[in-house]
């Protein structure tokens, strides 16, 4: 319908030999295109995985003893803890892909028993403990916790744990103790998303000491009462629920007591998006995208965002005279 | 290839109509049956997008695909996989609007009310203006627009061939703009991202190439076929 044909062939219209052969190059070039094409095509159906295999949530796991209430939960009025599905089928852990649903799938390579923290730097007590040894003595409580993701996702989570303060202690900090540096296991035969060079492995995170020592803090081993699942960081995660989800350093192997900040994974990555407070604040934005407000998993309506995620009465006063700007 | 038309017509068309509608009906289907995750909107949001970018690609392929295998018959899917993709992209963009801006809103005088239409338009207008990849993913839908008002064949007539093929070469920035879009957005792995503008940088390379293993041909030949 576009093209009429021409009647007859002017002879300016009869193609010169050097065309004709630049054709055949033209030719050859074009193969070389539909090859590269089908690479790139076999490419995307590799990493898309068109055919999503489904999310599975974490099977239940045996029951922890003796699980205490605690006075630092939400109220299940304003915050109705989201459900187990959700909880094990939507997570951001690395180490197992970058889809929420991957971890869900592959992290049941992860073998959380037997399992050990090596503690390390300005300390009295540097040892490899074994968890049985970190969780002597410790009563568990269960911690029902706002938990904010820096994507502007957020989800209510009925975390088990103690707080991180009593096992800090245990440890002996010496006097130039100003740092926590956690470091999340790096094995690949257990870790298939560490094949992606996504972050730099492994994964390191980091507290100042006083808000390691707050008692909102806590070393994580439970969900819903039961066994922590893999998807969410067995055996043993952080919970700092005033900060962003990336600060819960997962699956912890390593505990060192630092003079200097250490320099967290995300800050590595993008120290212009992610800093190492990474305290949630409504009032600065990620460079891409608002921090105002949240989706909260279950939710139609996005919720207000709240500055520090709502404990502010608990936690404002580590950071007075902080620029909480430069500092994000 | 030779096929005859009423195969296409009436075999082929309708079927690459109906597959092409498949992930918009997997996607309801998915939605209202909770086969989704557990953030349903995050998923509508995202396949919707990246389905608008598979159909801009299909439809940068026909034409490489034409040259290269000598079916013509090819161009007469170009307008139909073009409006898929302008059909995904506003899907992207009205799930975008309700999912992201109309659920954040405030309501002060209820959810049916004037000030909802206004916070609305004011919320996706400052967003758009704010943050540069909604800036450019807005800009890329908008491309398509005039390319999507402009696909019936009266208004190729209308247009005039020539200056058809022109404006329609509005799809080269469609795509780039696409590409940047979806790069921008993701936070570290931008394998997926990377795949597609190695395909886009691909379709439109061959029309690079091709342009200039026509130059030097004789001066006064109409370039009367799109690239």
């Amino acid at each position: 319908m576009l093209i009429k044909p021409a009647a007859d062939i002017r002879s300016s219209e009869i193609t010169d030999r050097k065309l004709y052969l630049n054709r055949r190059e033209f030719l050859r070039a074009a193969g070389v295109t539909t090859g590269v094409a089908a690479a790139a095509a076999t490419g995307v159906l590799a990493t898309e995985s068109v055919l999503h295999a489904a999310a599975q949530p974490a099977p239940h796991g045996r029951k922890l003893p003796n699980v205490q209430k605690s006075r630092f939960s939400a109220s299940p009025e304003t915050d109705k803890p989201n459900k187990w599905e959700e909880i094990t089928t939507y997570n951001n852990y690395y180490e197992f892909g970058v889809d929420k649903d991957s971890p869900s799938m592959l992290a049941r390579s992860l073998k959380p028993e037997p399992w050990s923290v090596v503690v390390d730097g300005e300390c009295a007590k540097k040892a490899t403990w074994t968890l049985e040894d970190i969780l002597k003595g410790e009563t568990l409580e269960e911690r029902i916790y706002r938990h904010r993701c820096v994507e502007a996702w957020s989800m209510v989570i009925p975390w088990v744990g103690f707080p991180l303060a009593n096992f800090i202690k245990r440890c002996e900090p010496t006097a130039k103790a100003k740092y926590v540096k956690f470091t999340t296991l790096n094995d690949r035969k257990q870790m298939p998303g560490l094949s992606m060079p996504v972050l730099r492995w492994p994964y390191v995170e980091g507290l100042r000491m006083d808000e390691a020592m707050h008692p909102l803090t806590i070393l994580v081993v439970g969900l819903y009462g039961e066994v922590l699942p893999n998807q969410d960081g067995a055996p043993l995660r952080l919970a700092v629920p005033w900060k962003y989800g990336f600060k819960h350093a997962k699956s912890i192997v390593k505990i060192e007591f630092t003079e200097k900040q250490p320099l967290n994974s995300w800050q590595e990555e993008a120290p212009s998006e992610y800093g190492f407070y990474a305290n949630v604040n409504p009032t600065v934005d990620h460079p891409r995208w608002t921090q105002a407000n949240e989706h909260r998993i279950g939710e139609f309506f996005r919720r207000k965002t709240l500055m520090f995620n709502g404990y502010g009465d608990q936690v404002a006063s580590l950071y007075t005279g902080l620029d909480l700007r430069k500092n994000y | 290839m030779r096929l005859p038309d009423r195969a296409i017509r009436f075999g082929l068309k309708p079927l690459v109509f109906l597959s092409s509608l498949g992930p918009f009906a997997w996607l309801v289907w998915a939605a209202l049956t909770g086969h989704l995750s557990v953030n349903p909107l995050s998923d509508l949001t995202n396949e919707t997008g990246v389905w608008t970018l598979r159909f801009v690609c299909i439809t940068l392929a026909i034409t490489p695909l034409r040259r290269l295998t000598g079916w013509n018959a090819l161009v007469r899917f170009r307008r139909m996989t073009g409006l898929f993709a302008f059909f995904y992209g506003t899907c992207h963009f009205l799930v975008y609007v309700i999912a992201d801006r109309f659920a954040g809103l405030d309501f002060p005088d209820g959810i049916v009310a004037l000030s909802t239409v206004r916070n609305l338009a004011k919320s996706v207008g400052a967003d758009i203006y704010k943050r540069p990849f909604i800036t450019v993913g807005f800009t890329a839908w908008m491309t398509m627009v005039p390319l999507a008002a402009t696909s019936t064949a009266g208004m190729i007539r209308r247009l005039g061939g020539k200056r058809w093929n022109r404006l329609h070469r509005l799809i080269y920035a469609t795509a780039m703009l696409g590409v940047v879009h979806y790069w921008w957005l993701v936070k570290a792995d931008i394998s997926r991202p990377l795949n597609y503008a190695i395909i886009v940088a691909l379709l439109l390379g061959f029309r690079v190439v091709r342009r200039s293993a026509r130059k030097g041909r004789p001066e006064g030949r109409p370039l009367h076929q799109p690239l």
